[in-house]
Formats: C-alpha cells, structure tokens, sequence
C-alpha cells in the first residue's frame, strides 16, 4: 500500500503528455487518413501513386524505426528540424496510423453500392455533391467502427515517446523501477492501470461508433 | 413535326469486345411513351443508361433537345463531353432504377427534396412541398419521415419515381422497375406509372418484361434483338400481329 501512495502521485505526473500525444495524434492522425484516402482515389495518377508510397513505406516499417527516423535521423541527414520531441511523436504516430486508416477511408468509400452515385448521377448532381452528400455520408458510417479500433490502439502507441525522452506515464514508470527494482511490479500494475482507465471513454466511445454505424444504412 | 426530344444516331456499344448495339437509329418525341422489349441481354438497359449519361457510347451520337450529349464543341471541333457539359444536357432527363438505389441514410421526405435543393437550388420550403406533394401522389404521404428500409419493395420503387419526378425531367426512363418486386406488389407500381403517363406531357421510355402494360401505356413498342432495333411500331401491331420470328418465339414465353 505504502509503494502504490509512493508511485500514483509520480505516475500522474505522465498522464498529461500522454493525453496530449494522444489527442494531437488523434487529430492528425485522421486528418491524415481523410487526405491520403482521397487521394488514392483521384483522378490524379501521380497523387496516387505518391500517396500510395506513403501509405506502404508506413504501414511496411515499424512505428518505432519511424519515430526514431523523426526525432534522430532527419535532421542530421536532411537538416529537417521537426522542432520538438512533441511533435515528432505526434507526427510519427499520426503519419503511421493515418497510413492505416487510409485504406479505411478508400475501401468504405469504394464499397458503397454502385447504385448509390448512378441515382445521384440521375439526379443531375455533380462530382463533389455525390460525394458530399450520398457516397461520403454512407461510407463514414462503415469506417466508424474500424476508427474506434484505431483510437485505442493510438493510445497503446502514445507509450512510445518515452524513448524518445519524453516524459509520460510510462517514462516515469521507468524512472521509478530503475531508482527501485523492487517496485517494478506495483509500477507496472499502476501503469497499466492508468492506460485502462484512458482507455475507458475511448472504448465506450468505440462503442458508439458502433451503434451510430448501424443506424441509417440497413441495406435496401 | 415537332421536333424529337432525343435522338439516337447509329449508336454503337461495346463492353471490350462484346458488341452489344451495333447501330440504334431512334427518334423520341416530346410526351412520346416508348415500351422497349427484348430478351435478355439484348441491350435494354444499356440503351437508357447511355442516355442517362452512366455509360459512354463506342460511337454514334445522341442528341437530347438539340443538344449532343456525349460530345461537346472545343475551339470549333467536337471532342468528349466533360462533367460540365454532362450535367447541362442531362438536366431534363430522369431515371427509376430495377433496385431502387434510394439513399438509405436519409429519409423519404430528404431523398425526394435534396437534389431540387442542391441541384436546382430551388428554395428548402419550395423543394419541401413539391416532394411532399409528389409523395402524397404516389401514396407515401404518410411516410415522410420514414427511412427507406422501413418500406417494402413497392413502396421504395414509388418514392424512386417521387425522387425523380420532382426534378420534372422532360424524359423518364424506367429500367424494368417491377422486375424486383413480390409479384402482388407489381400493380401499385405500375398503377403510379399509369398515372404519370396520363398526364402526358413527358416523354417516357420503359424497359419492360409486362407486356399488358406496354400494350397499354405506350405509343410505340420497340423490340430490341441482337444489338439492333428488330421490330418497332404501335403496340398491338408489334405485340400481336408481328411476323418476325424472333419476336413471336419471344413473346410467346411471356403468354403461357
Ligand atoms: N458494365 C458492363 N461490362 C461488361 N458487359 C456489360 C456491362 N453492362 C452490360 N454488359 C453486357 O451487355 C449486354 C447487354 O446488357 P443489358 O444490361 O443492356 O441487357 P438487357 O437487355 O437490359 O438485359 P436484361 O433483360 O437481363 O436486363 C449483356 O450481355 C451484358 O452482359
Ligand atoms: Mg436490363
């Protein structure tokens, strides 16, 4: 009892990073799925082709590889400077999981019956209005659940900054069990206690996803 | 002679190297209801969905109120047709599909007034009453804020044709829109159709396997046979006192 009153306070010193990588990641990381899925599905053969190299490079090679290659590699190679441990973070995360969540956005878009543009063809409605107001609407509706999925797993991600240094639950769960190694277990307990609880809206909120994603397109 | 409302000339279509029209002459005038026939695979569907700009023909061109729809004048020479000039020429034309295709994420009432509103820019309460007339005229009154998969069958084919006549198309094709029906929901489909037809002054074309309701609604019954337009004329000469062949033996599978 006497080590959890220890460790709690020291561990809550690392939940706002990590709610902060999380949120920032989530933010970009579906922005990033949205622009990608699109645009693997222009008109246009190079911003496909570009995208789709985007999409394989992140989904072929480990998160942790591509946040090193953020954080340590570009600026020595290219000189890029992302600017802050922060943002290379947000940034891998984001770009991983966006990658992934493109071919959400392209395969929901692409599985909406045929049937739904040639009536909004019929109706006279241009391009973007098909998309905006027939194809799009139903095809958000089959991503929801699979985006839920993803949320979590984010969370699971966010974990990875600390080797990067930066300092959030499970960064000072390393501090604590290398000053003490026989506190590595109620540590860890804790740890993995703090990331459930984070852990919680974001399933009940998977959850809603779910029951939105039913509602409004049983089939014909 | 008034003018014809669509025109087909020598229209060629081909899926790779199917050839499936091979030369469709065909004149529509306005108000004019044309049944077309054929066996299966004879290019029914495929002759309305080129006119409704959902698919491209090989050759030939069609020519909707004067207009030519699949090909456009650039610098003084005819090149395809863009998006632009599709959505110009295909303004007055409507279609009801074999599935319905309603837009389940919206209700009755927003499948019917959402493309007035967005298309026609026609004002909310404007487009609102108009669809709700339309609907209680084809007996949906009731179910304006219903989604389409809480209607059956017939109900879903009336509010596609509700959808579509709101736009008040000068040409309404129908692509064999009772073939997905229970058979005893059939008749309030065709009913709706009838009534349409009555009022005249639109042009209508009906791809259709019902053979009395073709013999009743249209003025003119085309049999569509190998790619080409084989038989064409009133219906009862077309429907009961053809001597082609192919039509007799096709038409007898339908008089049991
Ligand atoms: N998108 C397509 N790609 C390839 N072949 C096609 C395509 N659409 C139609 N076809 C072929 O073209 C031919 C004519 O098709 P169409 O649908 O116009 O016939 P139909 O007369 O309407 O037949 P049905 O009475 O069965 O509806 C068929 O052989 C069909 O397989
Ligand atoms: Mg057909």
């Amino acid at each position: 009892m006497d080590a959890i009153v220890e460790v709690f306070p020291v561990l809550v010193k690392g939940v706002e990073i990590t709610i902060k990588v999380l949120l920032a990641s989530i933010v970009l990381g579906y922005l990033m799925a949205f622009i990608a899925g699109f645009c693997r599905l222009s008109n246009n053969i190079i911003l496909r082709k570009i995208t789709g190299f985007y999409v394989e490079v992140f989904r072929g090679t480990s998160l942790i590889v591509q946040l090193f290659w953020l954080y340590y590699a570009l600026p020595i190679l290219f000189g890029i400077e992302i600017g802050s441990d922060f943002w290379a973070g947000v940034l891998a995360i984001s770009l991983n999981y966006g990658a992934y969540m493109s071919e959400i956005v392209r395969s929901s878009i692409l599985s909406v019956a045929k049937g739904q543009t040639e009536a909004a063809t019929a109706l006279n409605m241009s391009r973007f209005q098909r998309m905006r107001l027939v194809i799009f609407p139903q095809a958000v509706r089959m991503m929801l659940p699979e985006f839920g999925n993803y949320l979590i797993l984010m969370l699971k991600s966010t974990s990875l900054v600390s080797l990067i240094g930066m300092t959030d639950i499970l960064y000072y769960g390393d501090i604590l069990r290398s000053s003490d190694l026989s506190q590595a277990p109620t540590v860890y307990l804790l740890v993995l206690v703090f990331y459930f609880i984070i852990a919680l809206p974001l399933i009940w909120l998977t959850k809603k996803m779910e029951s939105a994603s039913k509602k409004g397109v049983a089939s014909q | 002679m008034t003018e014809p409302i669509v025109m087909y000339k020598d229209v060629h279509k081909s899926f790779g190297d199917v050839s499936v029209l091979r030369g469709i002459d065909l004149d529509i005038k306005p108000g004019e209801k044309v049944a077309v026939i054929g066996p299966s695979g004879s290019g029914k569907t495929t002759i309305i969905r080129m006119l409704m700009t959902l698919e491209q023909p090989t050759s030939g061109s069609i020519i909707v109120d004067g207009k030519n729809l699949w090909q456009m004048e650039k610098g003084g020479q005819l090149v395809p047709a863009n998006e632009k000039h599709l959505r110009e020429v295909r303004g007055d034309i409507g279609m009801v599909f074999q599935h319905f295709n309603l837009f389940p994420h919206m209700t009755i009432l927003e499948n019917c007034m959402t493309a007035p509103v967005q298309v026609k820019k026609e004002d909310k309460a404007t487009a609102k009453k108009h669809s709700i007339e339309m609907l209680e005229k084809v007996g949906l009154g009731d179910k304006l804020d219903n989604y389409p998969s809480q209607l059956s069958g017939g109900q879903k084919q009336r509010v596609a044709m509700a959808r579509a006549l709101v736009m008040r198309p000068k040409i309404m094709l129908f692509d064999e829109v009772t073939s997905a029906l229970d058979p005893e929901l059939v008749g309030e489909v065709l009913e709706v159709i009838r009534d349409i037809a009555k009022e005249g002054e639109m042009a209508m074309v009906l791809v259709t396997h019902e053979m009395d309701f073709a013999l009743d609604v249209a003025d003119r019954v085309l049999f569509l046979d190998n790619g080409v337009i084989a038989e064409q004329g009133p219906p009862s000469q077309v429907l009961e006192h053809s001597e082609n062949e192919r039509l007799q033996s096709f038409l007898h599978r339908f008089r049991k």
